[in-house]
C-alpha cells in the first residue's frame, strides 16, 4: 500500500515485529487487547513519521524517500532492540496451529495419500485473501482510496485539487502498519519474533516490480509468479547448484524481466519528457 | 591574511583550475599528507591501525567508488557488498594461484575483475532507472554472495568455507597474513586510498565526470546534447566497481585476514557504504572520506564512551548505535541532503568573508 502512494514499505515489517513484541512485557495482557493496542501504536507511529520525516520530504524523488525509509528502518530496529532485546521471541495470540487432520483425511481419500498442511498456513491464506480483497475495494471504490491514488500519481496535482497530503500519508502509513501487524503476527506465530524480519520485507520489492507498481492485481500475480517460481526453481535446478537459490531468485527474475518490460506486467507505461 | 584569495596570483589556466585554489587549503592538504605519510607510520600501534585507520581508509575507497556511481552518475546501487566480495575472492584466488606475483598487482587485477562484473550488472541500468535500478542491483548483492558461498572453487575447497589470506610482502615487509605489522597495513591502504582519491578527483572533473553528471541530472536531456548513455553509464559502473573491488580486496587481505562471505560482505555492508556517502555528501570526494571517517569512528567512540565509561552492556550500545545511524540518515536527508561535505564548504565560505561578512 505504501508503494501505491509513491513510498516504499521497507520499514513496515519492522513495525510489525515492533508491534508483536508488545506482549512480552512484565505483565501479561490478553492477546486481543494487545493487538488492539499495537494497532493504536501503529497509528501513532504513522502520525509521528508523517510529522517528523515525510512532511519535510514532500516532492522529493522516490529514491530519496526510499533511503529515508531505510534510515527509519534502522532507527526502529535499534529502538525495538533497546526496548525488548534482540533475542527471538515466541508469539502465540491464539491462532490455530498444527497439522490439519480434516484436509489430510479428505486428500487422502482423493489421491490415495494425504497432504500435510499446517492449520496456521490455511488461516494465513484466508486472512491474506480477505485483506487483499478489502484493500482493492478500498483503493478502487472509496473516496479516500481515490485520493490516495491521486497522491501516488503526483503530489502537486493532488494538492491543487484539494487533497490533504498529510491526512493521506498518515492514513497510508496506518494502513501499512496495520497490514504489517497482521503479517507480523502470522509470521511471528510461525517462526518467532525477531528483527531480521526486515530482510523478508525487502523481497516484497521485486514482487511489486514484477507485477508493476500502481496495480494491485499485478502485486498478486507477481507474488504468485515469484513464490511458485522460486520453489520450483529450488526444486528442479537447486540440487544441481548447491541449493539455497531462494535467496536471489526473486531479484534476478525481476532484474531480467524488467530489462524487457521496465514497467512490469501490469504497470502503466512509463513516459519520459525532457 | 588567513584564508583569502587575495595576493594568491594565478598566471595560467592550470593554476586557475587546481583542486585547492586557496593557499591555506593547499598548505593544509600538504600538511595532512605529510603527517599521514611521514609521521603516522612511525607512531601507529595495533589498536589504532585495526580499530580506526585501516578500516577508515578501506571504507573511504569503497565510499569513493559508490560515490562515483551514485553521487556523480546518479545510479543508485545496493550491490556494494556483493562487488566487494568479488574483489576479495578475486584477490584470494590470484594470491593462491600465483604466489610469486606482487600483491599490489593482484589487488589491481582484482579491481579489474570487479569492474568487469560491475559492467555486467550495470547493463540493465540502460533500461531500468532510479528506484527500480536500486532493487535490481540487489540481485547482484544476493546472487554474488550466494555464488561465493556455494561454489567451492572460489574458496579452494576449504572445509570451513572461509578464505584466509596467506602472507605476502611488499618491499620485504609483510602486508597480509598474521605477520603483518600495523605500519605496513596502514601504509598499503594509505597508498591505495591516496592514489584512488587522486584518480577519482581527476576523473570527475574531466570530460568523463561531466558526462556522468549530465546523465545524473537528466539522462534523456544528456542524450540529446550528445552524451552516449551506454558509455557514460557503463564507464561509471566500471570505475565504481574497480574502486569497490580494491576496497573489498584490501578489506579481506589486509584488514580481516579471514572472511566468510555472508558475514563480511552481506547486505548490511551495502547499506553501510550507502549511508557513508549520504552522510558524507553525494557527489563529493571529500564527502566520501568524511562519511567513512564518521561511520567508522562513531561505533568506536560510542563503545568507548558507553561501555568503557558508563559500563553499559555491549549489545545495548550496538542497538543505540543503530538508532543513532538511522536517525542521522533521516536528519541528513531532510536538513542537508549534500551531507558533511556541504557543511564543510559552508564553513569555508563563511571563513573567507570573516570577519566582515556582507
Amino acid at each position: 500500500m505504501g508503494i501505491q502512494n509513491g513510498q516504499v514499505p521497507f520499514a513496515h515489517l519492522i513495525n510489525a515485529t515492533f508491534g508483536t513484541s508488545l506482549h512480552h512485557f512484565g505483565w501479561t495482557v490478553p492477546a486481543v487487547l494487545a493487538v488492539a493496542l499495537t494497532a493504536l501504536i501503529m497509528v501513532l507511529l504513522a502520525f509521528l513519521i508523517e510529522k517528523l520525516v515525510l512532511q519535510h520530504l514532500v516532492g522529493q524523488e522516490p529514491i530519496i524517500l526510499f533511503m529515508a525509509t531505510i534510515g527509519l528502518a534502522y532507527f526502529l530496529e535499534g529502538l525495538g532492540d533497546v526496548m525488548w532485546g534482540a533475542d527471538i521471541k515466541a508469539l502465540d495470540v491464539g491462532l490455530p496451529q498444527g497439522i490439519s487432520d480434516g484436509i489430510e483425511a479428505v486428500t487422502g481419500q482423493w489421491f490415495g495419500y494425504g497432504f500435510f498442511i499446517d492449520r496456521l498456513d490455511l488461516w494465513a491464506t484466508l486472512i491474506a485473501a480477505m485483506l487483499v480483497a478489502a484493500l482493492v475495494a478500498f483503493a478502487q471504490y472509496t473516496k479516500q482510496g481515490r485520493a490516495m491514488r491521486a497522491v501516488a500519481d503526483d503530489h502537486q496535482a493532488a494538492m491543487s485539487v484539494g487533497i490533504s497530503l498529510r491526512f493521506i500519508w498518515v492514513m497510508v502509513w496506518s494502513i501499512a502498519g496495520f497490514v504489517a501487524l497482521v503479517a507480523g503476527i502470522m509470521w511471528g506465530t510461525k517462526s518467532g519474533v525477531q528483527f531480521s524480519l526486515s530482510l523478508i520485507a525487502l523481497k516484497a520489492l521485486p514482487v511489486l516490480m514484477l507485477g508493476g507498481f500502481t496495480s494491485i492485481p499485478g502485486a498478486i500475480v507477481g507474488g504468485l509468479i515469484i513464490g511458485v517460481g522460486e520453489k520450483l526453481f529450488e526444486f528442479t535446478i537447486g540440487p544441481m547448484v548447491g541449493g539455497a537459490t531462494e535467496n536471489w531468485f526473486a531479484y534476478v527474475l525481476a532484474l531480467i524481466f524488467l530489462v524487457f518490460r521496465p514497467q512490469g506486467l501490469f504497470g502503466e507505461r512509463i513516459i519520459e519528457r525532457v | 591574511m588567513i584564508y583569502r584569495e587575495a595576493g594568491d596570483f594565478k598566471t595560467s589556466y592550470r593554476d586557475d583550475s587546481q583542486t585547492f585554489p586557496i593557499r591555506l587549503d593547499r598548505w593544509g592538504y600538504y600538511a595532512i599528507m605529510a603527517v599521514a605519510f611521514g609521521i603516522i607510520p612511525f607512531v601507529i600501534n595495533d589498536y589504532w591501525a585495526n580499530a580506526v585507520l585501516v578500516p577508515f581508509l578501506i571504507y573511504a575507497i569503497a565510499a569513493l567508488g559508490l560515490n562515483v556511481l551514485t553521487g556523480y552518475a546518479g545510479q543508485v546501487s545496493l550491490g556494494t557488498g556483493g562487488f566487494m566480495a568479488v574483489g576479495a575472492y578475486a584477490v584470494y584466488k590470484l594470491m593462491t594461484s600465483f604466489p610469486d606475483v606482487s600483491i599490489v598487482i593482484h589487488i589491481l587485477l582484482a579491481g579489474g575483475i570487479t569492474a568487469g562484473v560491475g559492467v555486467l550488472f550495470g547493463l540493465p541500468s540502460l533500461r531500468i532507472k532510479g528506484f527500480y535500478l536500486a532493487v535490481a542491483t540487489l540481485a547482484a548483492q544476493f546472487f554474488l554472495v550466494w555464488l561465493f558461498n556455494k561454489v567451492p572453487w572460489f574458496y579452494n575447497y576449504s572445509a570451513s568455507g572461509q578464505i584466509t589470506s596467506p602472507t605476502r610482502t611488499v618491499f620485504d615487509q609483510a602486508v597480509t597474513g598474521p605477520a603483518a605489522t600495523a605500519p605496513a597495513k596502514y601504509l598499503i591502504c594509505l597508498v591505495f586510498a591516496f592514489a584512488l582519491a587522486w584518480l577519482a578527483r581527476n576523473l570527475t572533473r574531466g570530460s568523463l565526470g561531466r558526462k556522468w553528471m549530465a546523465i545524473r541530472d537528466m539522462d534523456i536531456a544528456a542524450e540529446i546534447i550528445g552524451v552516449n548513455p551506454l558509455r557514460a553509464k557503463l564507464s561509471a559502473f566500471a570505475v565504481s566497481s574497480f574502486f569497490i573491488g580494491i576496497a573489498g580486496a584490501l578489506l579481506f587481505a589486509v584488514y580481516l585476514g579471514a572472511a566468510e562471505v555472508g558475514e563480511a560482505f552481506g547486505i548490511n555492508k551495502s547499506f553501510l557504504v550507502l549511508f557513508m556517502i549520504i552522510i558524507g555528501g553525494l557527489g563529493s570526494i571529500f564527502g566520501s572520506f568524511a562519511g567513512a571517517a564518521f561511520l567508522v569512528l562513531l561505533p568506536v567512540l560510542l563503545k568507548n564512551f558507553l561501555v568503557g565509561n558508563m559500563g553499559w552492556p555491549t549489545d545495548l550500545a550496538a542497538h543505540i548505535e543503530l538508532m543513532i545511524v538511522g536517525a542521522l540518515i533521516v536528519t541528513f536527508l531532510i536538513v542537508e541532503p549534500h551531507g558533511l561535505a556541504r557543511l564543510w564548504r559552508l564553513a569555508k565560505d563563511k571563513l573567507r568573508l570573516w570577519p566582515f561578512p556582507h
